[in-house]
């Protein structure tokens, strides 16, 4: 543990620090061989070198000094910064629905981590509405951090928490729950919901933000809106993904907490319903619904918690050529459920077979999804699909692989009798299978087609 | 006694000592304490642009686009926990921005939806090395940071930008300027309407490399502020690594006059603007701060001002022709501001121009968005004020004026007109604005300050080791100061040096003179006289490149020919550029003549001139024979030499 007066600095930077006696938020006069500079100290992200000293100047820029220049150093004055969100009482307005925004971490809401030169998540109702105050016209709003973890970092633990605190919500009377999330795992997070939390009476909707709220640009305080907007008056009482729908500042989707999966490392409009279309559109005037049937909100507290999650299940991606052992090393170390992401209708090579037949021998539940992402599992058009059945791959019609892995893992927390696994595993709870795939449910344009580039041109994307 | 706003306007003219800039001498500008420094933005010339893989330069026409796309701006935190005045301000104007983006020349990057690739080095190169010639301390690990520009002007809401050194100097030839920085950053998008609540933008010039060279303000003049602008333009040209033609160089100017405040003039693209820009802005400063010492001799509690505002029933102005945006009429007192709507500020405008430049940004009603008491061409007549200010309950010592504009904006803007008028009573607002080529300017923004840096969490630091710093420093071009005083040692003429300099011909002069023992006064006047007169009068001048020139003089050389003779071949060239030099000289119909048989011809010449002539004046003689012997002989034979002939040949 360094000194926190030396803020991230160690090994050279930090010895340099000390020999001169300038501590972080000093201000220095720093003599080198390439001239004088002046400014704060500033903190140093944990990763970067130890070679060099960051400085911020008087003009606000930041700068780093390589050490190895440097000839004298003389702390002039000291100067903390106090960061931190202007925090403002949460207005309470009679007549608004009354919303409750878990923070589980992620970029809702965040500021500067001098540790990793990131962004950690700033979160209070206070805070929240120093920054958004709109909000204060949607809802009357609480909020609770179950915890902070990044997004990568969510799994079965958080789950359960979660839903486990939306069950006690909801019976406490919520109008709606929020639930901020990091982006990278939000569909997974919003399949597991909707499998622990059934026969919701109110709307749960997930929300994140693709570009982080320290920019002005960010899509966060939008989002957040559209959420706050869709848990407190919607009538869709689902777990839902509320992103944004074209990378504009225009309009957001609701999507099934099944359906949605995150489709482009950075795009703001990244979140898409695979296989059917979203539940509907939203902007801060009104909500347009876009799917006919839904689950209603209703005025009951009957929820179901069912809080279960075996760690025991894993994927396996095949690609042309895998060899058998990748999947008697699964078995070996115990999985008892296997989701395969197989090619086309749902193929892996024959090589495989007989390390499919040990883990059929040993009692692995073993279902196939599909790498095209888009379409069905068919296994009975070929010969090697027929072969796969009857050595005991289950398809999984047309659930994607994320969601598959979570019913799996949810399914396999309360039984392991293979009659009652398969069952509930194809026995949707919300449409993660769909009996029918609209025509409109698969969309992927191809740019460059004039009519496609006309279409961009005219419609946000 | 009536008051009369056009006598006051004069009166408060003459009271600040406005003078137009012709008749300014350094005393006047002392008198006023004129200050000023510059902000020079640089394009630089590299291939690609600064954080992602988009071709640098590409630039389309304003409805040639492939997708639109719209966000909003929203005001976040500085890194130490303040929000920035103009973020706050730029929120209150509820702008819709609108992005055109088009492939060619923007991805996704540029609209905010992919995060920064690492720094191009090759701009990085380029600016280090103008950094070296800058005399700047290099930093030891370069720190992007965020700049925020709530504007619209850049999708993300922030500039990337990166100080590369500090503290550094340049050596005009009569006055030393400080620097305060250097940064790299990428430049803006370019708009291409601004009209009530919607900013429409293009994306081409987004994230081009830019450099910007920051002077502490130690200009003393107008004009000093030129020459040190089109000093450090020439040193940026110097290293021949920039973009040069319309937008790949703009300023902004720093004015401000004793007691007054830092101004900003933005995006003076031409640097011969500057001294009227400069002169106009210290001269409003000084004006209006006489007017906030008559406001305060009125107004004891310049800290409790306040307007008052009623709104008008539309028939009280149904005489008066309003714009189609006036949906309310909202009428406005301002205590104690009689003699301030027309108070001076600059040729043409008056203290009220200062509050509708206000309203058509901030609120943004569009021009007329009011009416007022004190116009110079009345629209409301004289009764009616009486009525509004007796409806207002305003003194004899107020004024009042009408916001007429679209009724959602009007809270605004009843916020914006108080918010100027107190600032009347402190001071100078620190703001932009927006230059004219008159010499006037308008507000544009609120100036923005250090509280709106964050650094960029999505890039890693650059670090600037010696040994790097060292190769770069091994190719670096000879300092501007330099090439001054070897031009002045050369006797080259000095209304030369602008040229030479902008064009960045100097080292091909130095080239020419050095390796082909050329005259170095002729060959610097050749290129700033007879190639900037042949550049403005023959077109595809502009791609003759130096090298060519060099081809040139040493073709002549090598044919036994006479340099001179390059002047009269110019022309020619830039008719023909794909013809080589000798069928240019055949095309010329040019004979060679040796000097054997040139020199004989002077006592032929001498005999014609005297015939029929009592009295000879010799000046007359030589003339006349030049002119005879000049169009056979160019090329030939040196003119000086010939001349020297004619003369001894009498």
């Amino acid at each position: 543990m360094t000194d926190d007066i030396f803020q991230g600095y160690k090994g050279d930077a930090l010895d340099v620090l000390k020999k001169y006696k300038v501590r972080v938020w000093g201000q220095a006069k720093v003599e080198t061989t390439r001239g004088t500079f002046e400014g704060t100290v500033l903190p140093r992200a944990e990763n970067d070198d130890d070679q060099h000293i960051v400085v911020k100047i008087i003009t606000g820029y930041n700068i780093g000094i390589d050490i190895r220049t440097i000839t004298d150093m003389k702390e002039t004055g000291y100067k903390k910064a106090n960061y931190k969100i202007p925090e403002k009482q949460f207005p309470v307005t009679p007549g608004l629905p009354k919303v409750k925004l878990f923070g589980t971490g992620g970029t809702i809401a965040s500021r500067l981590d001098y540790r990793t030169g990131a962004v950690i998540p700033a979160f209070s109702p206070g805070e929240l509405y120093g920054a958004v105050p709109e909000l204060a016209d949607i809802c009357n709003l609480e909020t609770e951090k179950v915890f902070a973890v990044f997004s990568e970092n969510m799994g079965p633990k958080q789950y359960i928490a979660l839903a486990k605190a939306i069950g006690k919500e909801i019976e406490n009377g919520i109008d709606g729950i929020v639930v901020g999330h990091g982006t990278d795992t939000l569909h997974h997070t919003g399949a597991a919901l909707t499998f622990m939390c059934q026969n919701l009476p109110v709307p749960v909707v997930l929300v994140g933000s693709q570009r982080s709220s320290d920019r002005p640009s960010s899509d966060a305080a939008l989002n957040l809106m559209h959420a706050m907007k869709a848990a407190g008056q919607s009538d869709i009482a689902e777990v839902m993904v509320c992103m944004f729908g074209p990378t504009s500042d225009e309009y957001g989707l609701l999507h099934k907490g099944t359906r949605v999966r995150k489709m482009h490392s950075s795009y703001r409009s990244t979140f898409r319903t695979i296989g059917d279309t979203p539940l509907a559109r939203i902007n801060r005037k009104e909500i347009m619904p876009i799917k006919k049937k839904y689950n209603k909100r209703r005025n009951d507290r009957n929820v179901k918690i069912l809080p279960y999650f075996s760690d025991e299940v894993t994927m396996l991606y095949y690609y042309p050529g895998m060899k058998p052992d990748t999947l008697d090393a699964m078995v070996d170390a115990g999985y008892k459920g296997i989701i395969f992401v197989g090619t086309g209708l749902g193929h892996v090579n024959k090589e495989l077979y007989p390390a499919i037949e040990r883990a059929q021998a040993k009692g692995v539940h073993m279902f196939m999804t599909l790498q095209t992402i888009w379409g069905y599992v068919h296994m009975f058009v070929y010969d090697t699909g027929r072969d796969m059945m009857a050595k005991g791959i289950i398809p999984a019609g047309n659930m994607l692989p994320e969601v598959a892995w979570v019913k799996l893992s949810w399914i396999l927390g309360q039984t392991s009798d293979p009659k009652k696994v398969k069952e509930m595993m194809l026995t949707p709870i919300n449409d993660e299978i769909t009996l029918r795939e609209p025509y409109n449910g698969y969309l992927v344009y191809q740019g460059g087609v004039p009519d496609v580039d006309e279409f961009v041109r005219k419609v946000y994307k | 006694m009536t008051f009369n706003p056009k006598k006051n306007y004069e009166q408060t003219r003459k009271k600040a000592g406005y003078v137009p800039r012709k008749k300014a001498t350094p005393k006047t500008y002392s008198d006023i304490g004129f200050m000023s420094g510059l902000e020079v933005h640089q394009q630089l010339d590299t291939r690609e642009k600064l954080f992602c893989h988009c071709p640098s330069g590409i630039f389309h026409a304003s409805d040639d686009y492939d997708a639109e796309l719209k966000r909003h701006m929203r005001p976040t935190l500085s890194e130490l926990g303040e929000y920035d005045g103009t973020a706050l301000m730029e929120f209150k104007t509820r702008k819709e921005i609108f992005y055109r983006i088009k492939n060619d020349s923007a991805c996704t990057y540029e609209v905010d939806d992919t995060p920064p690739f690492p720094m191009n080095r090759e701009a990085l190169g380029v600016a280090l090395e103008i950094s070296l010639l800058s005399k700047l301390n290099v930093v030891g690990e370069v720190h992007i940071t965020r700049k925020q520009y709530l504007d619209g002007s850049i999708p993300t809401g922030f500039q990337r930008t990166a100080i590369l050194g500090v503290e550094g100097e340049l050596s005009l030839p009569h006055k030393r300027i400080r620097l305060i920085q250097l940064s790299i950053e990428e430049d803006s998008c370019r708009e291409i309407s601004d009209i009530g609540h919607i900013r429409v933008y293009k994306t081409d010039r987004l994230g081009m490399p830019l450099i910007e060279t920051v002077t502490y303000p130690d200009c003393e003049t107008p004009e000093e502020v030129k020459q040190t602008c089109d000093y450090i333009r020439f040193l940026n040209r110097s290293t021949g690594k920039v973009r040069t033609g319309m937008g790949a160089g703009r300023q902004d100017v720093n004015v401000s006059c004793r007691g007054g405040s830092r101004v900003e003039i933005k995006g003076v693209a031409h640097t011969k603007w500057i001294p009227e820009l400069t002169h106009n802005e210290a001269f409003r400063q000084w004006s209006l701060l006489l007017m906030k010492d008559m406001l305060l001799k009125k107004i004891k509690n310049p800290d409790e001002w306040k307007i008052g505002y009623e709104e008008l029933p539309a028939h009280v102005l149904h005489n008066v022709n309003l714009p189609e945006h006036a949906e309310q009429l909202m009428a406005v007192n301002l205590p104690g501001f009689k003699g301030a709507l027309s108070w001076f500020t600059q040729p043409g405008q008056m203290f009220a121009d200062e509050l509708a430049g206000r309203l058509k940004v901030i609120a943004c009603i569009e021009h007329p968005n009011m009416l007022h008491s004190e116009e110079l061409k009345p629209a409301v007549p004289e009764e009616q004020w009486q009525e509004i200010a007796q409806l207002l309950d305003g003194g004899t010592d107020d004024a009042q004026l009408v916001i007429t504009g679209p009724s959602e904006d009007i809270k605004t803007a009843l916020e914006t007109v108080e918010e100027r008028c107190q600032m009347a009573l402190k001071g100078i607002p620190n703001e932009t604005r927006k230059s004219f080529e008159d010499g006037t300017t308008v507000f544009e923004r609120v100036l923005p300050g250090a509280d709106r840096m964050y650094p960029d969490t999505d890039s890693a630091p650059i670090p600037l080791d010696d040994d790097y710093i060292q190769s770069l420093k091994k190719n670096l071009p000879e300092d501007i100061i330099d090439r001054y005083e070897q031009l002045k040692t050369w006797e080259v003429p000095e209304d030369t040096y602008t040229y030479i300099f902008s064009k960045n011909y100097f080292p091909i002069i130095k080239q020419i003179v050095t390796e082909l023992n050329t005259d170095p006064k002729f060959t610097g006047v050749f290129f700033g006289h007879d190639l900037k007169f042949a550049e403005g009068h023959f077109k595809g001048a502009d791609v003759l490149y130096g090298t060519k020139l060099f081809k040139l003089f040493k073709f002549l050389k090598e044919e036994n020919l006479h340099p001179e003779l390059a002047k009269r071949m110019l022309p020619h060239i830039l008719s023909h550029p794909k013809m080589d030099f000798a069928s240019v000289l055949n095309e010329m119909n040019f004979k060679r003549i040796s000097k054997e048989e040139i020199l004989p011809k002077i006592a032929i010449l001498n005999h014609k001139f005297k015939m029929g002539k009592d009295k000879i004046i010799d000046k007359d003689r030589i003339n006349w024979v030049m002119g005879q012997l000049r169009p056979q002989a160019v090329g030939n034979i040196g003119l000086t030499e010939l001349s020297k002939e004619v003369k001894n040949r009498s």
